[in-house]
């Protein structure tokens, strides 16, 4: 800590004076007291009445929603980067061509926003796949397929967040995009099943952001603020 | 400031405004009847959409919404129809789609589009309006003999079906900003679109599988590259013109960030929208 005041080198002479006479468990007790005072005063400083919701805020309004959909494509570019790093065995001629189409198609969406957002893009997460082996196909596509997915009703919740028409009709030339990776995506598992698990007017679903981070969130470190995004 | 008195300052150089909200107003109850719920929860949201709505529209009536999906309801019968004359062509021994997985996916297909037929028809009645209706006698597949072996050529059948669904998603994309008034039908509409696509990713990856595209040596991926059909016919031409762009907002996306961007993956990576128009005129020669 470059920048630590007097009182946070104080409380950090404190805490090491006391580290041996605590167990690991008081321990993690006392630092994580110590942390939630140190976030309270760093709210209060910076707005008294901000939510208690802690991490990187994406924002409110249209460009909430644009950050939104930036995570995701983080998400999805960095995820195929890392296919392409270490292909599964056995990957065929035609799925390599193919997923490095998709992996192109991820990052020129995730540079996309970034430039569109320009300063109020989010910084670039840190991200976690360790629950991915990327050595084994089904891992790998399974992945693939809950993330294209994901990110198809990511994309149609979103729309009608949205108050600008423009940024609906990219949102839209984007999931289109989605929905043809997820059908390949499952017809590489098991032809056929490009779209299962519609409902029963054979309409796609689509989530809330809420819903969206329930289940995008195993992949993400950084801690996100969602809350002042819109919810109609 | 009461949004009586912004209605009231629009009514003094607009006397129709009235006339024009209580347009909306119907078309947000009746729609409530289908949906059983009005969403109030935003009124400076809701004012602005109800203005929105009421200048913002084509016609500026409560039938614009009706009128978009009656434009989808459309092309779900179009749809709809020609995979069940290709099935029926099929199971009849006239059509050549091999059995097994390429046979069950025009079915799953048929199925989905039959199923948003009916789903639009709710929809339209739900809102007040009165849904269009077609048979099997309103469209002639051939194009005014275009493709004239459309139910006996299995390679034309998929071509044609995926000109429809390339068009329908191009279709849906293009009508979406006319539904923000309304935040279910939008929903609604964009759950379909994502199904066409996923339709076209499939009946792609059988025309890449069953070959004889068109020119010779021309890749046909789940997506479309460039302005490419993979077809022989200018018929399907208008179909993909304009898929080509790559740029995007005013944001040129080939080598975007520094990043290795081929013209062709700017393109793949966005699909186009087609205006109402633009539909109409490529679909108007599969109609009797």
């Amino acid at each position: 800590m470059l920048t630590q005041n007097s009182s946070d080198r104080e409380l950090v002479a404190v805490t090491e004076a006391n580290i041996k006479n605590l167990s690991r468990r008081n321990f993690l007790g006392y630092i994580g007291g110590a942390s939630a005072l140190l976030l309270t005063a760093a709210a209060c400083k910076k707005d008294s009445t901000s939510s208690t919701n802690t991490g990187i805020d994406l924002g409110s309004g249209d460009v909430g929603v644009l950050n939104y959909a930036y995570t995701l494509e983080q998400i999805e570019a960095a995820f195929y980067t890392k296919v392409f790093e270490s292909p599964y065995a056995g990957i065929t001629a035609s799925e390599t061509a193919l997923l490095g189409d998709i992996r192109d198609h991820e990052v020129a969406h995730r540079e996309f926003f970034k430039a569109a957002l320009a300063a109020k893009a989010l910084p670039t997460l840190e991200l976690d796949f360790s629950s991915i082996n990327f050595g084994s196909r089904d891992s790998v596509l399974g992945t693939a397929k809950a993330f294209e997915d994901l990110g198809v009703s990511a994309y149609n919740g979103a729309g009608k967040l949205l108050l600008s028409a423009d940024y609906l009709l990219l949102a839209g030339k984007i999931v289109s995009v989605e929905g043809r990776h997820a059908a390949y995506i499952r017809d590489l598992i098991m032809p056929g099943t490009f779209a299962d698990g519609l409902d029963a007017n054979a309409l796609d679903k689509s989530r809330t952001p809420g819903e969206v981070f329930a289940i995008a969130g195993t992949y993400v470190k950084t801690k996100l603020n969602i809350s002042n995004l819109p919810t109609s | 400031m009461k949004i009586e008195n912004i209605i009231n300052e629009i009514e003094s150089v607009d006397p129709e405004i009235y006339e024009r909200l209580n347009g909306r107003r119907s078309a947000m109850k009746n729609f409530a009847k289908f949906s059983g719920k009005v969403a109030l929860a935003s009124l400076p949201l809701a004012f602005g959409s109800m203005l929105n709505k009421a200048y913002g529209s084509p016609t500026g009536t409560k039938d614009a919404i009706s009128d978009v999906l009656n434009f989808a309801l459309t092309l779900e019968y179009l749809e709809s129809e020609f995979y069940k004359a290709g099935y029926a062509a099929a199971t009849g021994g006239t059509l050549a789609i091999p059995a097994g997985a390429p046979l069950t996916s025009i079915l799953t297909i048929k199925n989905h589009e039959i199923a948003h037929v009916n789903f639009l028809k709710t929809a339209i009645t739900s809102l007040g309006g009165t849904p269009v209706s077609f048979t099997a006698a309103s469209f002639d597949f051939t194009a005014k003999g275009n493709f004239m072996n459309v139910f006996t050529d299995y390679a034309l059948f998929l071509a044609v079906a995926q000109t429809f669904e390339d068009t329908g998603v191009r279709a849906y994309k293009g009508q979406a900003g006319n539904l923000m008034s309304n935040n279910d039908i939008l929903t609604a509409a964009l759950n379909i679109h994502s199904v066409e696509a996923r339709h076209a990713s499939h009946i792609r990856q059988m025309r890449k599988a069953n070959g004889g595209l068109v020119p010779a040596g021309v890749n046909v991926k789940p997506w479309i590259t460039l302005n490419q059909s993979g077809i022989g016919s200018a018929a399907v031409q208008a179909s993909y013109n304009g898929e080509e762009s790559t740029t995007q907002a005013g944001v040129n996306i080939i080598n975007i960030g520094g990043k290795v961007i081929s013209a062709s993956a700017a393109s793949e990576a966005f699909d186009e929208p087609l205006t109402k128009e633009q539909v109409v005129s490529i679909v108007t020669p599969f109609f009797a």
